[in-house]
């Protein structure tokens, strides 16, 4: 199983600092506050599966998102993609650079996640600038293309801007950037939960295929539980930081461990097969 | 030649051209901002004579009132000349392109400097965002004129004597845009603030972009439409500055008179009765920075979504 481990996640812990400007803490003689917004969390991620973390807002999800893909520094523990360790200040520059291309995420927010500014052919344009990975205006062009095709839109949104768009659109062309550096890992922060039930489905799907198409690895930080039985391999359960419960995704659901999960689950709304046309398997 | 059509044809439907029409008090301003800006730019071509051509005046013709011609030498001047014979519409003219030339070079200074120190501020936040704002409000507490008075003052002590004239002009660039630098700052600084959070901000980090090129290429373009109205409103506050510093005597040399120089010229000979010298130029830069003082409230109405 450990060889095709491809990103570990190690005792990593976050801890914000909250406390008062020091003249205030002095006058008021209270001490400094921290917040433990991830403690000690480690779970790893085999090739080409989809890890998902659950938990209620403020249970750190978002924040092991940003550790995960370099965003972040941890204040404890590790993150390593295949081996290599993301905070590691000894690495070189271009090892960072090579490591960063292989890291890729979709956001929440299908409006602040586009410069509302760039036309969509510039924004997925940058990454392989930055990254030097088209030689030449037309290839680069090209793979613009190609790329708004693989996500399910026309080569001439290329010259639209973002909100000319819809949400469900605008997700698309965030994945369409995400997947412009050839990435193997892709950090999903709640990509659904801003948008309408049936275009949710879509995404979902688009996202499954890519998986298939491309053996994209995906940690997906969601509070959806219909998602997660969807998408994922295998589940953690996160609270106030801690990871609680771990494990694959049907024998998650099917037999809960922690009162907690048990609570997440019993209070998730249920979609019956039957009523919708949407095809959950 | 498509594109340029089209791009025409959109600006005609805009809401922004549509609110411009709509709004006569707007129309009027902006049509005498671009008469006052095509008089300063064409001033060699419009001006009846050369004012700063020594050669050419001559003393006889000093105090002529506007219309009426001379005693001693028969000339008419429509709107008179001043104690040394000069044709006043002459020296409002070239007053006019110096008054503008340094207001709106002032206004490009403090703007650059501004939204640089303001993108700063609020991207890196931290002590470098403290120092900036702190710089900040010291600077507003003191008039701004009070400002520029004293970097035009340090400015000429540090130059040599032979310099100083030669360099007035720019020595008032730097010191009226110096002096006006905060409102583009704190403008930006909070502007920055809100889209820094925003994930397509991540999304450039992810990629690996430097702090520069995040602020320069993804955050610039968007703080830009609130730039423009300050823009707009410290030009006439800039020409304003200007026109006070050259009538308390410390800005444009009286070799290259701007507005403000005018009117102090005039300010002397008031109260003996040849209220020309003073009115003309006075009213001429009334005109300018009130128009150009509507066109940045309109502005800023018109680009304010919440008012609409």
């Amino acid at each position: 199983m450990s060889e095709h481990e491809f990103i570990r996640i190690d005792r990593l812990s976050q801890r914000f600092d909250l406390s008062d400007p020091w003249i205030a803490r002095l006058i008021s003689r209270r001490p400094k506050q921290f917040l433990n917004a991830v403690d000690n969390v480690s779970f790893n991620i085999e090739k080409g599966k989809t890890y998902a973390l659950v938990g209620e807002s403020g249970s750190g999800k978002s924040t092991i998102a940003l550790m995960a893909v370099g965003l972040l520094r941890p204040t404890g523990g590790s993150v390593l993609i295949d081996g290599h360790n993301l905070y590691d200040r000894t690495q070189s520059q271009l090892e960072h650079r090579r490591t960063r291309r292989r890291l890729q995420m979709v956001f929440q927010s299908p409006y602040a996640s586009l410069n509302p500014r760039w036309r969509v052919g510039n924004i997925l344009s940058e990454p392989l600038r930055v990254f030097s990975l088209t030689d030449s205006q037309s290839a680069e062009r090209r793979r613009v293309h190609e790329l708004l095709e693989q996500v399910g839109l026309s080569q001439s949104d290329a010259h639209r801007f973002p909100h000319e768009f819809s949400g469900g659109q605008r997700q698309r062309i965030s994945i369409a950037r995400a997947l412009a550096s050839r990435p193997e890992f892709i950090v999903c922060d709640e990509p659904t939960s801003a948008l309408d039930v049936s275009v949710q489905a879509q995404v979902l799907n688009l996202l499954k295929r890519l998986q298939n198409d491309l053996g994209l690895t995906y940690l997906f930080i969601t509070h959806d539980l219909a998602v997660v039985r969807v998408m994922a391999h295998r589940i953690g359960v996160l609270k106030s930081g801690r990871l609680i419960e771990e494990e694959s995704t049907q024998s998650l659901i099917e037999s809960p461990q922690s009162e907690y999960t048990k609570m997440l689950i019993r209070s998730a709304p249920r979609i019956s097969r039957g009523t919708t046309g949407i095809s959950f398997t | 030649m498509s594109k340029g059509n089209s791009l025409m044809n959109r600006f005609y439907k805009s809401d922004f051209f549509y609110d411009f029409r709509k709004s006569p008090v707007t129309i009027v301003s902006f049509v005498v901002v671009l008469a006052l800006i095509l008089l300063a730019v064409f001033a060699d071509l419009i001006a009846p004579t050369d004012p700063f051509d020594a050669k050419s005046l001559n003393l006889f013709n000093g105090f002529t009132p506007p219309m009426e011609p001379n005693a001693f030498t028969g000339e008419t001047f429509t709107l008179g000349t001043d104690d040394q014979g000069r044709d006043l519409l002459s020296a409002i003219i070239f007053g006019l392109r110096v008054s503008l030339f340094v207001g709106l070079t002032a206004v490009i200074l403090a703007m650059v400097l501004g939204v640089s120190l303001g993108l700063l501020a609020g991207y890196r936040g931290g002590w470098v965002d403290s120092v900036i704002m702190r710089a900040a409000d010291i600077q507003v507490t003191f008039p701004s004129i009070l400002i520029a008075m004293l970097i035009f003052g340090i400015a000429r002590g540090l130059l040599p004597p032979d310099l100083r004239d030669e360099l007035a002009i720019t020595v008032l660039i730097i010191a009226i845009g110096l002096s006006e630098w905060v409102p583009f700052a704190r403008t930006v600084r909070g502007t920055t603030m809100v889209e820094k959070e925003k994930e397509y901000v991540k999304a450039a980090r992810l990629i690996g972009l430097s702090g520069r090129q995040i602020m320069l290429r993804h955050i610039l373009p968007n703080v830009l439409s609130p730039v423009l109205v300050i823009a707009t409103i410290t030009l006439a506050l800039a020409i304003i500055a200007e026109a006070t510093l050259s009538f308390l005597g410390v800005g444009a040399p009286p070799t290259e008179p701007s507005l403000g120089t005018l009117i102090r010229i005039g300010q002397d000979f008031l109260f003996s009765g040849e209220w020309w010298i003073l009115l003309f130029p006075a009213a001429t830069l009334l005109a300018l920075a009130l128009s150009v003082n509507l066109l940045g409230d309109w502005l800023r109405d018109t680009l304010n979504p919440r008012l609409k």
